[in-house]
């Protein structure tokens, strides 16, 4: 005989341990017991208690064993009232789970006793189709769309790499970018420079990019510092932002960049080219990586280190190495994975041999700006520490005062 | 010891385009002076007037940077990568 619905709902109450709030709390005290809610993801981002898992009842079989694996968990299935968290229960039992207990009147309950919950971030109908790819990557999901929306990432240079790295956060919803640049759109730059375009040759780089950026993401701020980075206006402009994305092109603007990262104790995700090879890294102290100057203590003479205006660059390269920062920052953002922290990616696209290396690089204790015991903890004039000419506002050999911290 | 050391780009000229050459040694030092008998102008890009390796560059053996081993007595083996990294700049 064909069972009504309040058969099946008797048949799992007798079959599942039910728990009121009072239990629930109880058991949630202990380590390892999970809270898992049920119900479709609209109702999840409304409202929900603040350690649970969310996979909607109609996945629970897909889903469950990813982020529940121990089948001896216990596990305190949730729904909004509480039946259908009833069923899921059950199903989890079938599944093996050994220890499942449905909650009695949900989160409803729940939030009528005045116990904490938590909202997530409401997203429009136009964030749900643009970002769907990142909700259903597991590290990225809704929580991870939502820090990148609220983060803010600067990026100093809109050049070869400031251009893929631009674009790709912009991509994929930092909520903030800042452009670091002064100088306008030339025609040489397009054979590189993709964010540019040629009826946008003689603008400003940094109103160029913003217009590529919007284009491709009109819910991104784009913040214009149409400045030379120095040291009396870095420790201003870097002040917002959560992560600092070098794509400059001079050593000068890299001491630069990187003293002030480590003084303001920001990440600051590195990259660099030359030709057909390019290297990637995170500078990142405070997590106990090395800076660029426990990498590199002394400039190179600018006899020995061409520019890329010297030394030519290619297009293409600038693409990987620059995708690989924006990657980088990303991960920073949604704190996931391992990050390039004491570690630097090394392509030599030319080579037969070793295409891409992986060198471990390692923070020096005795670093004058990042070491145990500092030596330098201003910033100084970096044009006179690289050997060039001494910056042209005066400022010749003095330090430069406190960083501004 | 025969090692393999990897060139990069910006010291090519000095390796005749290779991106890899073989030399040979019992400590990096001497492995940098036999890579400089075998093309000449080398030695001077890595090493300064004391003979000390150059703030701007990194040579890591096997994939770790030599200032945390043994700097320029590191020991190597038969078969060791050695891969020489300057600071490069570029960016635009």
């Amino acid at each position: 005989m064909a069972k009504t619905s309040k058969h099946i709902i008797d048949e799992a109450r007798s079959a599942i341990k039910q728990v009121d709030i009072d239990e629930a709390r109880r058991m949630m005290e202990e380590p390892g017991t999970v809270v898992l809610d049920v119900r479709e993801s609209d109702e999840w981002r409304q409202g929900h208690l603040g350690n649970a898992i969310g996979i909607p009842r109609g996945f629970l079989e897909l889903r469950v064993e990813e982020k529940i694996p121990d089948r001896k968990t216990p596990i305190i299935v949730q729904c909004a009232a509480g039946i259908r968290s009833l069923f899921a229960a059950r199903t989890l039992r079938e599944m093996g789970y050994e220890h499942v207990y449905n909650l009695i009147g949900g989160f409803n309950a729940w939030k009528d006793r005045g116990l904490p919950w938590v909202a997530e971030r409401q997203f429009s109908s136009d964030e749900v189709t643009r970002y769907s790819r990142h909700f259903v990557i597991p590290e990225v999901g809704e929580k991870g769309q939502a820090k990148l929306l609220d983060s803010k990432v600067l990026v100093l240079g809109t050049g070869a790499l400031g251009s893929p790295v631009s674009l790709y956060l912009a991509a994929a919803g930092v909520g903030t970018i800042g452009l670091v640049d002064f100088d306008v759109v030339d025609l040489s730059n397009l054979q590189r420079q993709i964010i540019h375009t040629t009826d946008r040759v003689g603008s400003p780089k940094t109103e160029s990019a913003r217009t590529a950026i919007n284009a491709l993401n009109p819910g991104v701020k784009v913040v214009c510092h149409d400045v030379r980075l120095s040291s009396e206006n870095v420790m201003y402009i870097i002040r917002d932002y959560d992560v600092v994305v070098n794509c400059g092109d001079n050593f000068p603007t890299r001491y630069l960049i990187n003293d002030a990262c480590v003084f303001a104790k920001k990440p600051l995700v590195d990259g660099a080219i030359f030709r057909f090879e390019g290297n990637t890294t995170v500078f990142y102290p405070a997590k106990g990586g090395p800076c660029y100057r426990c990498l590199y203590p002394e400039p190179a003479p600018p006899d020995m280190a061409p520019s890329c205006a010297e030394a030519g660059v290619l297009g293409a390269l600038p693409g990987v190495i620059g995708s690989i920062e924006a990657l980088e920052a990303i991960k920073l953002i949604l704190g996931t994975g391992h990050s390039l922290i004491g570690r630097m990616l090394y392509f030599d696209t030319l080579s037969e041999h070793d295409y891409v290396r992986m060198l471990k690089i390692k923070r020096d204790p005795k670093c004058p700006v990042c070491g145990d015991h500092p030596t330098q903890t201003t910033l100084i004039d970096y044009e006179a520490f690289c050997g060039l000419a001494p910056a042209s506002n005066g400022h010749a050999d003095a330090a430069m005062g406190p960083a501004g911290r | 010891m025969q090692v393999r050391v990897r060139v990069p780009t910006p010291l090519r000229r000095f390796t005749g385009g290779q991106d890899e050459v073989a030399a040979e040694g019992e400590s990096v030092r001497s492995v940098i002076e036999d890579l400089e008998r075998r093309h000449p102008g080398l030695k001077e890009r890595l090493l300064d007037d004391k003979g000390e390796l150059r703030r701007f560059v990194n040579i890591y053996l096997n994939g770790d940077d030599i200032r945390f081993l043994d700097q320029l007595n590191s020991q190597v083996k038969d078969g060791d990568d050695i891969s020489i990294v300057p600071a490069i700049a570029g960016g635009n």
